[in-house]
């Protein structure tokens, strides 16, 4: 029996009246790739937003690696491991494509506000350590020609990217996708799937994904989640899901 | 009895500053800056008043009239040379540096055509005080004109961005620009006529300011403008009745704090109390709870 | 030598920021030997400590506008309480403490400590609200900052220190003692010799500590949280630490262009022209128009709108009335998407020279 990265049990938060996520359960295996997929407004970025601790469930127990993570502010929850891209893009987008790695590393990585000031050795030291480490991350996402580009002034495509190697960054146990194909053509899709299954061998990782592109879900995900109106409406192997009726229904309406 | 006096005179103060934040919650709302050269406008309005009363001798509505109409020119003109290129600049800093900008050029083109000397302002309202509890408590008529007009303004206001549809264009340009043209909603029109409300709004504070308190400088405007602003933040920003509680709050506060603890010490303690304020409710007393959306 | 030359060359930043420092470097070598040769006015040189304690205001406010992105519009109280802790030390250990320079440098190390504090303590609460919720609370703290202080009476007896917010008979002093802080007349008496050496190797530290602290691990949390607080969490970025740390270092640094603005005066009072929301105004026009986040920006717009005003004096009345006009014209040209997209136009037919320098240096 594979060890369990990631528990959810029994998970609920409500806005307002609403039930935005409603006795949410899930469960992950070390190294499994899973996706959670559902119509606009099932509630998927929600159940994100409450495992990296942006929102606080009102009930219900987050368990990362055997432990309680559940309440925990984003900082706490990523540094135990969890790392997460978002929907909507959120680079530093004033900031270098290498800085934006950079602070990624950034509890990896330390020294002093006193040595940079002063710029003492240990600085000049862990700086290199930082480049080399950051660099060789671009280099995984094909990013290292562009490092001393603005972020927002990469295409599209190459910002995704740069978010899930920002991500990558800060070492996680568990990675979570937001639609990471979204907004790409065909080929960039193709090299994304690519680029996420390379990622999880390489880098001992859990994936946890939200998709629409039902080719990239089908094509590398080994189970499924689906969510909707904030309540699992069947979880599964991919084929199985993607071909039960009650799936299909919800996606395309009776 | 003389705090009952303090109380009024407080009431009155806040109600100067009531009526400069409702023009100021409006054309923030708007506009989403913070406009510099809100306050210089109530200067403007009662050196145009001051002139036109010492010059021509005209009826006082007369003259608060032709003062309004001059601010709201003034208003417009700020508006569409020098805030209306800016809207999209990507800073909300340009546009800021740019009222205050306008700040000073408003100052210094008074300095220069009327001098740096204080000139005395004729009060425009010729209303005898009102003596209560057998002549223990004055009230001054021009502490009851401007607690009238308060609220006169005050209610008006409301119902114009409530059952008007030119109010509503108000509304719903505040909310989101680029959905209410799609709406078919004029939005430089509507800007315009935001500048143009609290411009004459501001022409009426400083006649009924300079009318309390005579002294008439060219930068008679510019603190209360920025305690207007407090006013508004206070009272939550974009509400109309909370830029008028906000005021009248404000009011009385400085008032009593200068009749109480210290003339020194009134400002401080009217903007430590907006801190308060802010600290336990972050949007002000009537302002609604915004949550960023991930 | 060699390696510095290579470094110059393939380090971006280590270039960007030698050159700012050599401006600075290259400027007073200039003033000074304008003045070793007699040519440079009595005006100016009465101008020159402004500039640096301008330029330590402009640096230190961009820290907090530019790089941890929020706007501050009460800078000028942080400089206010510099200025004070700078003169009540002077006052108070000026007769113990003969060695003047050791004086000095005690006074600026205590403006920078309390100034810094003073932000910390400001920081707490303010730092929790955004964008204009902060930059009129930060402009209410300078207001109550500047207030208080010319409010306070403050004298010394052998009691030791006496203090009162209501007037110097409330003080009950020996009669041998002596006041401080006498409310709005503020502190007499003062007596600095603060050369233009110092001040400008002060202007040099600041730039080392917040060009430093920009381009290392700190400065880039910092940026982190400006760019996009939601992510800069999400990847492990405490951003209230970070916010605190930027935002105290900008206000000890305000502390220090304080205590030399005290240092360049004989009475300090505080009042609404030195330390009011004008006067952080004025400090943030200098920073927007030097270029939001760019430090080297900074320093050359202060130098340039210090100057401005003083070159048109013989204008009188009509000086500040071109400065808000070329303050007005200079952001609606540099800010307006219709001015820059004609900007850009001009631009690129210029740069058809410079494409083929660049090409050169490609080669």
């Amino acid at each position: 029996m594979a060890k369990e990265m990631l528990s959810v049990n029994n998970l609920s938060i409500s806005f307002g009246g609403l039930r935005a996520v409603d006795e949410f359960n899930l469960t992950i295996n070390e190294g499994e790739l899973y996706g959670l997929i559902g119509p606009n407004g099932a509630g998927k970025t929600t159940v994100f937003n409450l495992l990296t601790g942006v929102y606080k469930p009102d009930v219900g127990i987050i368990k990362l690696d055997g432990k309680d993570i559940t309440g925990q502010p984003t900082i706490a929850i990523n540094k135990e491991g969890i790392a997460r891209t978002f929907q909507n893009i959120r680079l530093f987008s004033d900031m270098s494509v290498l800085d934006n790695v950079k602070v990624g590393l950034h509890n990896r990585f330390e020294y002093s506000t006193l040595s940079a000031v002063l710029r003492l050795p240990k600085y000049f030291k862990v700086e290199k350590e930082m480049n080399e480490k950051a660099m060789e991350l671009l280099k995984v996402f094909d990013l290292d020609k562009e490092a001393d580009l603005k972020a927002s002034q990469l295409p599209y495509g190459k910002q995704r990217k740069l978010e899930i190697a920002r991500a990558l960054a800060t070492d996680p146990k568990l990675l979570l996708l937001d639609e990471p194909a979204a907004g790409m053509n065909p080929n960039e899709t193709k090299e994304l799937m690519e680029t996420i299954s390379f990622i999880r061998k390489n880098f001992n990782l859990t994936i946890l994904l939200i998709e629409h592109d039902m080719k990239l879900v089908s094509g590398i995900c080994e189970r499924l989640t689906v969510l909707n109106f904030g309540r699992v409406l069947c979880e599964g192997p991919t084929s199985e899901v993607l071909n039960n009726p009650e799936v299909i229904t919800a996606y395309l309406g009776e | 009895m003389s705090f009952l006096t303090n109380i009024i005179n407080g009431i009155s103060l806040g109600s100067v500053y009531a009526i400069i934040a409702l023009g100021y919650t409006m054309v923030y709302g708007i506009a989403k800056m913070l406009n510099f050269a809100h306050g210089d406008i109530i200067m403007v309005g009662a050196y145009a008043v001051f002139l036109i009363t010492s010059a021509l001798g005209f009826n006082p509505l007369v003259t608060v009239l032709i003062a309004m109409f001059l601010c709201t020119f003034l208003g417009i003109t700020i508006e569409r040379i020098a805030y209306k290129p800016l809207r999209n600049a990507g800073s909300p800093l340009a546009v800021l540096i740019t009222a205050i900008g306008v700040s000073y050029l408003l100052q210094n083109l008074a300095l220069i055509l009327f001098g740096a000397d204080a000139k005395v302002f004729k009060s425009v309202i010729s209303l005898p005080p009102v003596k209560l509890f057998g002549g223990q408590i004055t009230i001054t008529g021009e502490t009851l004109v401007t607690i009238i007009l308060c609220i006169i303004i005050m209610t008006a206001l409301t119902i114009f961005v409530g059952k008007t549809k030119a109010g509503q264009a108000m509304l719903a340009v505040s909310e989101d620009k680029g959905a209410a043209s799609l709406m078919g909603i004029n939005v430089n029109a509507t800007i315009a006529l935001t500048f143009a409300i609290g411009s004459a709004l501001a022409a009426v504070a400083g006649v009924l300011l300079c009318s309390s308190y005579p002294s008439l400088t060219p930068y008679t405007g510019s603190m209360p403008g920025i305690k207007a602003f407090v006013a508004a933040v206070f009272g939550g920003i974009g509400s109309i009745p909370g830029a008028f509680i906000g005021g009248i709050i404000l009011g009385i506060l400085e008032t009593l704090a200068k009749a109480y603890i210290s003339t020194q010490l009134s400002d401080a303690i009217v903007f430590a109390a907006l801190i308060i304020v802010l600290l336990v409710k972050p949007t002000g007393i009537l302002g609604k709870k915004i949550m960023e959306k991930v | 030598m060699k390696t510095l030359i290579n470094k110059f060359n393939s380090d971006k930043t280590f270039k960007q920021n030698t050159i700012t420092y050599a401006i600075v470097i290259v400027a007073y070598i200039l003033c000074q030997s304008l003045i070793l040769g007699g040519v440079m006015s009595n005006s100016m040189k009465g101008l020159l400590i402004q500039f640096c304690y301008y330029i330590i205001m402009a640096v230190s406010l961009n820290l907090t506008v530019g790089i941890l992105g929020e706007l501050s519009l009460g800078h000028a109280g942080f400089m206010c309480i510099g200025a004070f802790t700078g003169a009540i030390l002077y006052k108070t250990l000026g007769e113990v403490l003969t060695f003047k320079p050791l004086l000095l440098l005690i006074c600026i190390v205590a403006g920078a400590l309390l100034a810094g504090l003073f932000g910390f303590l400001i920081g707490i609460p303010v730092l929790r609200l955004k964008g204009d919720y902060l930059a009129i609370v930060t402009l209410a703290f300078g207001e109550i900052i500047k207030n208080v202080c010319a409010a306070v009476f403050l004298g010394k007896d052998s009691k030791g220190f006496h203090i009162s917010l209501k007037d110097q008979a409330a003080l009950n002093l020996e009669d041998s003692g002596e006041m401080i802080i006498k409310g709005p007349l503020g502190i007499t008496g003062l007596s600095f010799t603060v050369s233009f050496t110092a001040c400008v190797i002060l202007v040099l530290i600041t730039l080392i500590i917040v060009l430093n602290l920009v381009n290392s691990r700190t400065g880039r949390a910092v940026m982190a949280i400006r760019d996009n607080r939601i992510a800069a969490e999400a990847t492990g970025i405490n951003v209230t630490k970070y916010k605190m740390l930027a935002f105290t270092i900008s206000a000890a640094l305000a502390g220090v262009a304080g205590v030399l603005y005290a240092s360049s005066l004989s009475t300090l009072a505080s009042s609404s022209k030195n330390f009011g929301y004008n006067m952080s105004i004025m400090i943030l026009v200098y920073v927007v128009l030097g270029g939001i986040g760019n430090i080297r920006g900074s320093v050359i717009a202060t130098v340039i709108l210090v100057l401005l005003p003083e070159k048109l004096r013989f204008l009188s009345n009509y000086r500040m009335l071109i400065y808000a006009v070329v303050l007005i014209a200079m952001m609606l040209i540099n800010w307006s998407p219709s001015a820059r997209a004609k900007r850009d136009v001009l631009l690129s037919k210029i740069n058809i020279f410079k494409k083929k320098t660049d090409e050169k240096e490609v080669q």
